[in-house]
């Protein structure tokens, strides 16, 4: 085409030619840069938000944190009844909602087979893996809270199981999906039952990755507070009983960094560090564990 | 010798036949309970919108369609209208979609192009790091930490440059609180940048080695291979990939809760304080009464929120779902 036409092109003119080579490198370069750039500033955000943290949380940080209920300002509380209530209602949304996603994540991956319900349940469940977490806090307000008159732990740790079933059927439809069908088709040769196809040998085949996904699960809700301010609540004194409402560690922190007193706001910044060092742990050993298993 | 394995044999073919009922008995049960668990999802998402349609029908009853016009909020005269926080939460999500879009893009580039192979996973783990940072930490960050810098640095600097031109520059005045949409959507963007990044990292993997390696080369650039190769290939997933960072903005609560301001008034600056649906309803309802009309308001917002969320996150999977193309 540029044999035709009257444009100097790079074949015919060799000055235009390298200028529009170094023009094209010059593009190139700028492009570069400015995606290194982006990198750095996506890295920076980060460590400023880990740097923040580690600076004002360790002034906070003492041993009466982990002894210690909340208690008034200025009388020296701590907060083991939020990390208490955090790690009771995490683990029974977490008991609650694994069997369920697993079930889900089994019923996409080895039966629904391209179905219309198939394709409906892993698109509704795509759906609420995104969903504004506040609108599950809605919702479990509206059929337990209001209903069974007052916000319970256990509502907080059905508000979380709601949370916990996407991110569980994501994972295990994945992982169930990437075990070879020749394994399958051996065990079903041996004349093993599909079911227990499935549980002997597909959820050990696929047991790091299932693992995985309950563990990010497990550090995706610890860390949730917009479901828990309708459901659990939030409790400033000691309790352990399900069917009253429940201190948490993420709404603990949200009344106390609002409030006035110095002594909270240092506690809030001393339970941000423990609630992310804890995630981020929980992340980075559940990414090991599936990197491992590969 | 010949009878013993006889009979062995038909308490054999006894105990196989037993077997094999009991295990399609265990089959049909087992494929019962995981079409049973399906079906819940499905139950689940049905019952979020049914419940939050009751909870919400008090008040879309009371104002009529105008609930979705008014800017009122005003709890002693019982009058309320979701137009404000409608604004704010598209508003807020759009900015932060500017900001997080081009620095995501920038990222996935330099994870899947440019990065020495040793640094793609640290870098690549720690951008997904800052998904797995709880909402509320970045609230406080927000708070503590980006507000102050908005509010002495940021913002009047912005102020002196863009304030006085002619059209643009009401968009860019008032003071300089720190707190506000723009700030809102700084936030966001930091909090939607991972998830962006990462799909668009998986998708741009997916690009045959064969298309790139050709247009290498015939000569290309890696811009060049970038643009005319790699983006056109993966359009569709890319403005998926963009879609979910929107869904997850919408949504967002205790991070824009933290630094938006929270006055229900449309900003007319990008420094104006505002709020989004999903702050007012943090915020109003531990104020609000069991059946009073303005728990009944904040049901409804979460309703359109949950539709407009809907919308959005349906768009998005259409669009990533396998096999799309551009």
């Amino acid at each position: 085409m540029s044999a035709t036409t009257a444009i100097p092109g790079p074949a015919k003119d060799s000055t235009t030619a390298l200028l529009l080579g170094r023009r094209r490198h010059r593009v190139n370069l700028i492009i570069k840069i400015c995606c290194v750039t982006a990198t750095v500033i996506g890295l920076l955000f980060l460590a400023s938000i880990l740097f923040t943290l580690l600076w004002r949380g360790v002034a906070g940080l003492s041993l009466t944190v982990f002894t210690t209920s909340t208690l008034p300002p200025g009388s020296h509380g701590g907060l083991l009844n939020a990390i208490i209530g955090t790690v009771i209602q995490t683990m029974l949304g977490a008991a609650i909602g694994t069997p369920i996603g697993l079930m889900v994540g089994t019923y996409l991956a080895e039966y629904a087979q391209g179905s219309q319900l198939g394709n409906a349940v892993r698109f509704v469940s795509d759906i609420l893996l995104s969903a504004p977490s506040i609108l599950v806090g809605l919702f479990v307000y509206q059929i337990i809270v209001s209903p069974f008159g007052g916000f319970s732990g256990i509502a907080g740790c059905l508000a979380l199981a709601l949370i916990v079933i996407p991110i569980i059927v994501r994972t295990t439809e994945d992982m169930l999906r990437l075990i070879p069908s020749t394994l399958r088709e051996a065990v079903i040769g041996l004349g093993a039952p599909k079911w227990k196809m499935i549980v002997l040998i597909c959820y050990r085949a696929a047991k790091d990755g299932i693992v995985t996904g309950i563990l990010l699960a497990i550090a995706r809700v610890s860390g949730e507070t917009a479901p828990l301010l309708f459901t659990s609540l939030g409790n400033l004194n000691w309790s352990l009983s399900l069917t009253r409402p429940m201190a948490s560690l993420p709404v603990t922190i949200y009344q106390y960094a609002g409030s006035a007193f110095q002594d909270w706001v240092d506690l809030a910044w001393a339970g941000a560090l423990l609630i992310t060092v804890a995630v981020l742990a929980v992340n980075i050993i559940a990414r090991t564990l599936l990197r491992g298993g590969k | 010798m010949g009878r013993g394995s006889q009979v062995s044999g038909a308490a054999k073919a006894e105990t196989t036949a037993s077997t094999r009922w009991t295990s399609s008995l265990g089959d049909t049960i087992f494929a019962a309970l995981a079409r049973l668990s399906g079906i819940l999802v499905l139950v689940i998402l049905g019952a979020i919108i049914v419940a939050l349609a009751i909870g919400g029908a008090q008040a879309l009853r009371t104002f009529g369609p105008g609930f979705l016009t008014s800017d009122d909020w005003d709890p002693v005269r019982e009058s309320f209208g979701a137009l404000v926080p409608i604004f704010g939460t598209i508003m807020t999500a759009i900015l932060a979609l500017l900001l997080a879009v081009p620095l995501a893009f920038g990222i996935a580039f330099y994870l899947t192009e440019l990065a020495p192979a040793w640094l793609r996973r640290p870098v690549g783990t720690a951008i997904e790091l800052l998904a797995a940072v709880p909402s509320i930490i970045y609230g406080m960050w927000g708070f503590f930490v980006i507000v102050p810098i908005m509010s002495q640095y940021v913002q009047p600097a912005i102020i002196d440059t863009f304030g006085d031109l002619p059209v643009i520059g009401p968009f860019f005045s008032g003071p300089p609180f720190g707190t506000g949409i723009l700030t809102a959507a700084l936030v966001l963007a930091v909090m939607v940048i991972p998830f962006i990044a990462a799909t668009m990292r998986d998708v741009f993997d997916t690009v045959p080695a064969v298309y790139k390696e050709s247009a290498y080369g015939v000569g290309c650039t890696t811009w060049e291979v970038m643009r005319s190769i790699v983006i056109p290939y993966t359009r569709a997933s890319v403005v998926g990939g963009i879609m979910l960072g929107l869904g997850r903005a919408l949504g967002e609560t205790m991070a824009v809760t933290f630094v938006i301001g929270n006055t229900n008034r449309i900003a007319t600056s990008l420094f104006g304080p505002g709020n989004t649906i999903a702050s007012i309803v943090a915020l109003e309802f531990p104020e609000s009464q069991t059946g009073s009309l303005k728990l009944s308001a904040l049901l409804a917002l979460g309703l359109i929120l949950f539709v407009i969320a809907f919308i959005v996150l349906a768009i998005s999977r259409f669009l990533l779902r396998p096999g799309v193309k551009a």
